[in-house]
């Protein structure tokens, strides 16, 4: 479990996060919802430690992330995986070695062994065929299929992703989802996911926390989001005229 | 003001360089890495370093003996004025100029290309020191080859010159082996690895600072890369004056 304290972060005078309060459960898929520099992104980065918090906690299983001493975030950080908006594979290494990369690192098992756990990982994600191609000669929806596998390779605590679904089809979308909510449960991980995808809010949002310009502004999971009354958050995940009509006929049902 | 911004960016220089010589976290994947640069950086610049050198080392030899030599002078000057001018300036100085926009450039951009897709940020995440990863084999990559395209710098003025007497006839072959052996100081030899060794090390940190510091998209990285050219040419033209004086 996450529990975040208080956060606040400014960049000179200008305060992106105020004062942030919320809990991120284990074994549920937690969405981050807000609009466009509402501070769902600096949330993510100060939760991994890219940011440091101007003021506020962030408390891992009840560990202080932002008091931890610089050997102690590094330890901590090998409990974490993250996919990035933009996949962030490595261009120079083939699908399998990107998947490798972590074990690389940090395992000690033998080369048979990591080329067994990574093509587990791939074949998870339904990647197994693509091992031996490179990043630039597969798709944007495999690309993030791999940084997943990348993520999980290490059989991580918690799972961060940053706007998984920006760039694909709907459909490929909800392949992504289906497969972050699948390894979520499977493996009970604490996943933290910012979206703007409000399939995804409506498909996997078991926790949802919604941002409003750098404050908290609505706590629920996805069947209470049909049931808001809260402007601010209808605005955002009612925004399409589709999305009205649904909204309309949950309510007058 | 100007003064603060230099401290300022001297002091994000060293900081970084800190994190860069600190230990790595598995040394087999340096490894990898270090043989990956030095291909990268100085295999893959042996044959630019090849082609100058002989087409420098050919018009330095035409120009001596065209400029130079005259009755009164021996025959063997513009040998020797060629072999002088390969050695002390041109084997380290000026070919680490040609080779900061080369490799320079490459490593800004690599590095910077890497930021702005957040391949840094997923290093880092993952727990590795990501300057030591990815800078600390660059340097060492480039230090360890670099005394190697020296000498081939050298050797290929030489054919230059060589080429001139053999094919132009613009001087005797004699005569220009005469030039080319007459006084011969084994130090300008040193002299010129150790400059270029300081060389390499200026244009593969002050390249990598310039990428890794990134901020923005691709035209923050194309900034970067003229960037890391620039400062290292400054930086190579300055130190250059100091260390002539030092080592002469």
């Amino acid at each position: 479990m996450i529990e975040v304290k208080n956060l606040h972060k400014s960049f000179g005078d200008r305060e992106v996060l105020k004062g942030i309060d919320a809990t991120f459960e284990n074994g549920k898929t937690n969405l981050i919802i807000g609009q466009s520099g509402s501070g769902k992104t600096v949330l993510m980065k100060n939760l991994v430690g890219l940011f440091d918090p101007t003021e506020g906690e962030v408390l891992y299983d009840g560990r202080n992330f932002v008091t931890m001493s610089k050997e102690e975030r590094i330890a901590m950080r090998r409990e974490m995986g993250m996919i990035f908006q933009s996949a962030a594979l490595f261009d120079s290494l083939s699908v399998l070695e990107n998947v490798m990369f972590p074990l690389d690192m940090f395992s000690k098992m033998t080369h048979r062994e990591r080329v067994k756990r990574a093509q587990a990982c791939l074949d998870r994600v339904g990647l197994i065929q693509a091992q031996d191609k490179f990043p630039g000669e597969i798709s944007g929806g495999m690309q993030k299929r791999v940084a997943i596998a990348r993520a999980i390779v290490l059989n991580p605590k918690y799972l961060f992703c940053d706007e998984p679904n920006s760039g694909l089809d709907p459909k490929t979308s909800l392949v992504i989802d289906e497969l972050l909510h699948g390894i979520t449960e499977d493996f009970n991980m604490t996943t933290i996911i910012n979206t703007h995808d409000m399939n995804s809010v409506m498909g996997i949002g078991d926790n949802i926390l919604f941002i409003y310009n750098g404050e908290k502004e609505w706590v629920g999971d996805k069947t209470m989001v049909m049931e808001s009354t809260n402007e601010k958050l209808n605005d955002l995940v009612f925004a399409s005229d589709l999305f009205k009509k649904v909204k309309a006929a949950y309510v007058k049902r | 003001m100007l003064v603060f911004n230099f401290l300022n960016l001297f002091g994000r220089y060293c900081i970084l360089m800190g994190r860069t010589f600190s230990r790595p976290e598995r040394l087999r994947m340096y490894w990898k890495q270090y043989v990956k640069e030095m291909s990268a950086l100085g295999v893959n610049s042996i044959g630019i370093v090849l082609l100058i050198s002989f087409f420098i080392g050919a018009v330095i030899c035409i120009q001596m003996k065209l400029n130079i030599q005259s009755p009164w002078m021996p025959r063997w000057v513009s040998g020797y004025t060629t072999r002088e001018i390969m050695l002390l300036e041109f084997s380290s100085s000026i070919m680490c100029l040609i080779l900061a926009g080369k490799v320079g450039s490459n490593i800004a951009s690599e590095l910077g290309t890497m930021r702005v897709t957040q391949q840094i940020d997923a290093l880092d995440i993952m727990g590795i020191n990501s300057a030591a990863y990815l800078i600390l084999p660059k340097i060492l990559g480039l230090l360890t080859l670099m005394p190697v395209l020296v000498i081939f710098a050298n050797g290929m003025g030489f054919v230059g010159a060589y080429a001139t007497a053999y094919i132009g006839h613009i001087l005797s072959p004699d005569d220009l082996t005469l030039g080319l052996q007459h006084q011969f100081n084994q130090w300008f030899v040193w002299m010129s690895i150790i400059k270029s060794e300081f060389f390499a090390f200026i244009i593969a940190s002050v390249s990598s600072y310039c990428g890794y510091s990134v901020e923005g998209g691709s035209v923050e990285v194309g900034d970067a890369s003229t960037s890391a050219v620039v400062s290292s040419s400054v930086l190579i033209l300055f130190s250059d004056v100091f260390l002539t004086n030092l080592l002469s």
